[in-house]
């Protein structure tokens, strides 16, 4: 057997062996599903139905998908310059306790202004956690993987802190939960969704005309390929890493705002659950191209709202539909080989082509 | 004092246990993120079959197997299909907590059978701990369970292991040059799955430690990112199998301090959740004294990370 | 006759688009040493990369010792006795020679030291070769990496060597001390494959040479019963005519002044060392050395990528030490260096030529975006000026071929009408003909009245190309000379050490 790099695969081919794995990752999980002693037919049925059946669950399965753009495109500019940002959950979290701050605790902003400085503070908030580790980075050559993962639990202990000290409600009698925002806090609706659907489809194109036309973007994906190359052409590569991840975080943190203004109404946990992690995995799948964020965004999100429907139609617990997720990761990633090689079978110097 | 470090020991001994696997992993080249979800593997499968069979050998070699597992699909999708290394960790950490999350559903609330649970108790070494001076010295690593001196013994073959045999140094090999290893006949393949599965098989033990003895019952993300410390603590470490043991003792005791505090009634009152925030800001002040530092004594294997692939060109 | 001890027959092999190897036949008998001839891209490497299992053929049969073999890994052709040492040493740097030696080899689980290396000093002493097995690969010189290698193909009886391009990292005294060795093998009763494209080595070394040109074989000739001018067409395709035509252009102004550079490496040892030197508008200075004598770093000082301890650098007067690169590009200081990969400084290979030009000029254009049209017309330009064979401009750089990949680099950096062009290497890894269309090129600009420091590999080039040459070893500088008035023995003994004074003095190496 003999494996071949392959060179300029067609795009036919990659559809085809994109459609073949996730044809082998419904059959794994289909498998897994019966395991389990359900009909899996009738759990994809129900998954689809549930996240595409009705206007409702269609603009719930939206809902799922912004959060899952904006904190991939954050990931993507990251990603980009090879800067390996899993820090999305702390950086979501920390935006979020910006614009919270905004929304609960400063008066004199006048209303129609709040939600714009919440955006910023939010902006900034997540953007600062992405500067800590750009900093040390950039300076020390520290590892960014790491440090993100890390700074993820810090957020996570700063917001229970806040939430079961000083910023919990006073009213709520012996149930720890941070205030509900006033009314002008909340994102305005459009066509009974939020307008965090809108900034994230307007953010999609700013992404990618960002990348592709404009200095910075440049600066970045060379960074990215050769940093020495870019020390070369006279870059200032510290600058560009923490820059960088000023956006990368700020984004992330623009999906904390909307998730807490938008979603939860409040602080909590549940403005990240987990975004951060499935946007690494998003980002990575889209090949690094922001339109296509937006396809397999909401591809997750059918998954995620599937998922969650199949918990209260089936009793499924949900944990299940995070098994399915990383059964159809581990099959992704595996048909990630096929697009860059083939594999063939040689016998006595007559060869046989296979796929 | 004394009590407080041989919790350390206690605490320190997942974290013991998912070094070491990491450090496979990274010595064989692979720099793997999925340690948290292997540990959870571990720890469900571990803590399925205490209940089921009441006994230990069972539960800590289904620890093992599934931790395997999960190191299986790793090993398949980034040796042989060449998959990116983090995101097939990150894919593996999402998948192993999922799984662990739905199977432990049923095992929520279930209380290991005092059959089980005998085997674990501290055994004390005879006459060690009635030496003068020494004696409290030896009680803090010498009054333990049989798991902790499992570990030990794991630790010591470890540094055997890699400093004393061919395979060891074979490994070392594969892990810092790769094309070098393969071009002198060594299998690079089969070198990388061995050791990414062990690697596996020890982060099963360390989950099984937290469900089996540490906490011990079933709880969601019941390693709450032990995994990722552990990857962090080999940089720490240094890829060094007696260090390792030293810093997940260190780690062990940073993460228990802070209910030692509360208790101790001290003037000024620390937080909580600040405490918790510990561990994980030590991570982040190793990382970086680590890079500031740089010693060449102490660099990561050199091609960890790197695919490898012998007719790139 | 002696016994045949390699035979390959029809080997084909491709990668992607690129056809490495096409029907080689190639055959070596015991007690050979057998030349491989080529061009770059010829495919020699493809070639002995077949025999060593790091490749396998897509067609062909290849056969050891008369028996036909399916070589499937490396490990399969160690057991076949077939030992390479490769250009870029597969050595494991932070473990000593003896560890390396044993490496993939030992039999016992546990490593005894005593006993192995033991085995290993008798194998040192059969060959008459000297190295401390203690060391660790990371302190050694590059000839003693190389020795360490032999030592460990042999270490395993290999019978059936192949070096590839050995000579390429060494000083002239080096080099013949590998011949010697090398000789002392063949007579034992090994079979020796070595890869060059340098036809002196060719003709003072081996026994048969066998010249590939495309992938295809041409001819296998007995060295003695030919001659250089007969390999190179062989080589070429075509005749062609070696010398390199000097131009004596007026010297200008000066132009570049370096006064007791020096610069730390690990461990703060001076990579470095003083070192001061002139050059002057329509010179060439050449610089010459072992790799990793601190070429590297003085090129980067200049352009202000390597931080500077001590000492001034002039740039038309004014002081550019603690300049930033970007200040630097702007007087008009060009860099090109190639490295060993090729691509690892200058270039970004997954992007196309034109975002490639891009990569000095963007910071100029007016406004937060780029602008590539003008980028696009350079790529254009640089591609007809230096016939650079790409699909289009719009391919990304990593696909083309090496010398084409140089020519962008070059082209880039000569489009920018530089007043001080900085090149290193540039034909590293180039055909004869592209080399000399390269030379061209410095020559032009040479003409212009552009001063170039010329950092070679090649002695002879240097001594044709350059106006003086400047020696580096370790760091410091041994000796500034006329090229006129040197040989490449001189050079050689320069390189090692000696100071040009004390050359003098023996006055063999010098020509007056």
């Amino acid at each position: 057997m003999q494996i071949i790099k392959r060179e300029g695969t067609s795009t036919k081919q990659i559809i085809m062996i994109r459609l073949i794995a996730i044809i082998a990752a419904i059959i794994v999980s289909g498998i897994f599903i019966v395991f389990l002693g359900y009909n899996p037919v009738k759990v994809y049925v129900n998954m689809i139905s549930g996240a595409l059946g009705s206007k409702i669950r269609f603009r719930a399965t939206l809902l799922e998908m912004v959060p899952l753009v904006i904190t991939s495109l954050g990931i993507l500019v990251a990603f980009k310059m090879k800067f390996w940002n899993i820090g999305g959950e702390g950086q979501i979290l920390m935006g979020a306790f910006g614009a919270t701050y905004i929304a609960l605790f400063v008066d004199w902003i006048p209303k129609p202004l709040v939600i714009p400085v919440m955006f910023i503070v939010g902006f900034l908030a997540g953007g600062i956690w992405g500067i800590i580790p750009a900093f040390f980075k950039a300076n020390f050559g520290a590892n960014e993987t790491i440090m993100t993962l890390m700074l993820n639990y810090i957020a996570t202990q700063w917001i229970t802190y806040l939430q079961y000290g000083p910023w919990r409600d006073p009213d709520l009698k012996g149930f720890a939960k941070i205030a509900n925002f006033p009314d002008h806090a909340l994102l305005p609706k459009v066509f009974g969704i939020h307008i965090g659907l809108i900034i994230s489809l307007v953010l999609v194109i700013i992404i990618s005309w960002f990348l592709r036309r404009t200095k910075r973007g440049f600066e970045i994906s060379v960074v990215g390929e050769s940093v020495s190359t870019a020390r070369y052409a006279g870059m200032d590569i510290s600058r560009i890493i923490i820059t960088t991840m000023l956006l990368s975080g700020g984004l992330c943190g623009i999906t904390g705002v909307i998730q807490a203004a938008g979603v939860n109404k409040t602080l909590t946990m549940n403005v990240s659950s987990g975004y951060g992690f499935t946007a690494v995995i998003t980002t990575y799948l889209s090949g690094l191209r922001a339109q296509r964020v937006l396809i397999v965004s909401f591809l997750f999100a059918i998954l995620l709202q599937g998922g969650s429907y199949i918990q209260s139609a089936l009793q499924i617990p949900q944990a299940a539909a995070d098994v399915l997720q990383g059964m159809i990761l581990f099959c992704a990633l595996g048909s990630e080989f096929f697009v860059n090689y083939k594999v063939r079978f040689r016998k006595n110097s007559i060869s046989s082509e296979v796929k | 004092m004394i009590p407080f470090l041989k919790n350390a020991v206690i605490s320190g001994t997942p974290l013991t246990f998912a070094i070491l696997g990491a450090m496979y992993n990274e010595k064989a080249g692979n720099l793997n993120l999925g340690i948290e979800g292997m540990m959870l593997l571990g720890a469900v499968a571990g803590f399925q079959v205490a209940i089921l069979t009441e006994n230990p050998i069972l539960a800590l070699l289904a620890a093992m197997i599934f931790g395997a597992l999960g190191a299986l699909i790793y090993a398949f999708l980034t040796v042989t299909l060449r998959t990116n290394q983090s995101v097939t960790g990150l894919a593996l950490t999402i998948f192993g907590t999922g799984l662990s999350r739905f199977w432990g559903k049923r095992l929520m609330g279930t209380v290991l059978p005092e059959s089980f649970s005998r085997n674990f108790r501290p055994v004390s070494l005879p006459f060690l701990s009635k030496i003068p001076v020494l004696g409290p010295v030896f009680s803090v690593f010498l009054e333990q369970d049989l798991f902790v001196y499992l570990s030990y013994l794991i630790v010591i073959l470890s540094g055997i292991y890699l400093y004393y045999t061919r395979f060891g140094l074979n490994l070392r090999a594969v892990g810092e040059n790769t094309a070098a290893a393969d071009a002198s006949g060594i299998n690079v393949t089969l070198y990388k799955y061995v050791h990414i599965l062990i690697g596996g098989a020890l982060c099963g033990l360390g989950g099984a430690y937290l469900s089996l003895v540490y906490v011990p019952s079933w709880q969601d993300n019941i390693t709450s990112g032990r995994g990722w410390i552990a990857i962090a603590l080999v940089i720490f470490t240094s890829w060094s199998p007696y260090r390792a043991f030293w810093g997940a003792f260190l780690f062990g005791g940073l993460d228990i301090v802070g209910f030692r505090i509360q208790t101790l009634n001290l003037p000024i009152s620390l937080n909580q959740h600040f405490l918790r925030m510990l561990p994980y800001i030590a991570t982040i002040l190793v990382i970086i004294v680590g890079a500031i530092r740089k010693s060449t004594s102490h660099m990561p294997p050199g091609n960890l990370g790197n695919p490898y692939f012998r007719e790139e060109r | 006759m002696n016994k045949t001890y390699v035979e390959m027959k029809n080997i084909c092999k491709t990668f992607g688009v690129i056809r490495a190897n096409r029907n080689v036949n190639f055959s070596v008998y015991e007690g050979e040493i057998h030349g491989l001839l080529g061009e770059n891209g010829a495919g020699k490497s493809t070639l002995v990369n077949m025999l060593s299992g790091i490749y396998t053929p897509d067609s062909g049969s290849i056969f050891i010792h008369g028996e036909q073999v399916n070589i499937h890994s490396p490990k399969h052709a160690i057991e076949l006795g077939i030992g390479m040492i490769h250009q870029h040493f597969k050595l494991i740097d932070v473990l000593t020679a003896a560890e390396n030696v044993l490496l993939g080899h030992s039999q016992s689980v546990f490593i005894s030291n005593k006993s192995r290396i033991k085995s290993i000093q008798n194998v040192m002493e059969k060959y008459g070769m000297e190295i401390d097995l203690n060391k660790r690969i990371m302190d050694m010189s590059v000839s003693e990496k190389q020795t360490v290698e032999i030592l460990k193909v042999l270490y395993r009886g290999s019978k059936i060597l192949i070096l590839d391009e050995p000579t390429a990292v060494l000083t002239p005294q080096e080099i013949d001390k590998l011949f010697t060795v090398l000789k002392n093998l063949a007579e034992t009763g090994c079979a020796i494959i070595i890869i060059t494209h340098k036809l002196n080595e060719i003709m003072s070394v081996t026994d048969r040479v066998t010249v590939l040109r495309q992938g295809e074989t041409v001819s296998t000739l007995e060295t003695r019963k030919t001659n250089i001018r007969e390999l190179t067409e062989l080589m070429v395709g075509k005749p062609v005519n070696l010398s390199i035509e000097r131009i004596h252009s007026r010297k200008g102004d000066l132009l570049l002044s370096v006064k007791g550079l020096t610069a730390l490496g690990e461990h703060n040892v001076p990579v470095l060392d003083n070192v001061t030197f002139d050059l002057y508008e329509g010179e060439i200075l050449g610089v010459a050395g072992v790799a990793g004598s601190g070429q590297k770093e003085l090129c980067e000082a200049i352009a202000g990528l390597y931080p500077v301890e001590k000492g001034d650098i002039y740039f038309k007067g004014e002081n550019i030490v603690g300049f930033s690169p970007r200040e630097i590009i702007k007087r008009g200081v060009s860099m090109s260096f190639i490295p060993e990969d090729r691509l690892g400084m200058g270039l970004v290979p997954s992007m196309n030529m034109i975002d490639n030009m891009l990569l000095k000029d963007y910071v100029n254009q007016p406004g937060i975006t780029v602008n590539r049209k003008p980028a696009k017309e350079k790529a254009e330009r640089v591609s007809k000026r230096l016939e650079i064979q790409a699909p289009s401009i719009y391919t990304a750089i990593r696909k083309l071929s090496g010398g084409n990949i140089q020519k962008v680099l070059l082209g880039r950096e000569i489009d920018a009408n530089p007043h001080l062009l900085i090149t290193a290497y540039p034909v590293r890894g180039l055909d004869i003909g592209a080399s000399y269309n390269i030379y061209d090129l410095l020559k032009e600009q040479k003409q212009k009245g552009v001063g170039i420091l010329y950092i070679g590999e090649d002695l002879d080039v240097l001594i044709e190309l350059c106006d003086r040459i400047m020696v580096l070893c370790d760091g410091k500088v041994t000796g500034i000379t006329g090229s006129e008035s040197i040989t490449k023995e001189g050079l050689g003994l320069m390189m090692a050490g000696e100071t040009l004074s004390s050359i003098k003095k023996g006055d063999v190496v010098c020509k007056s």
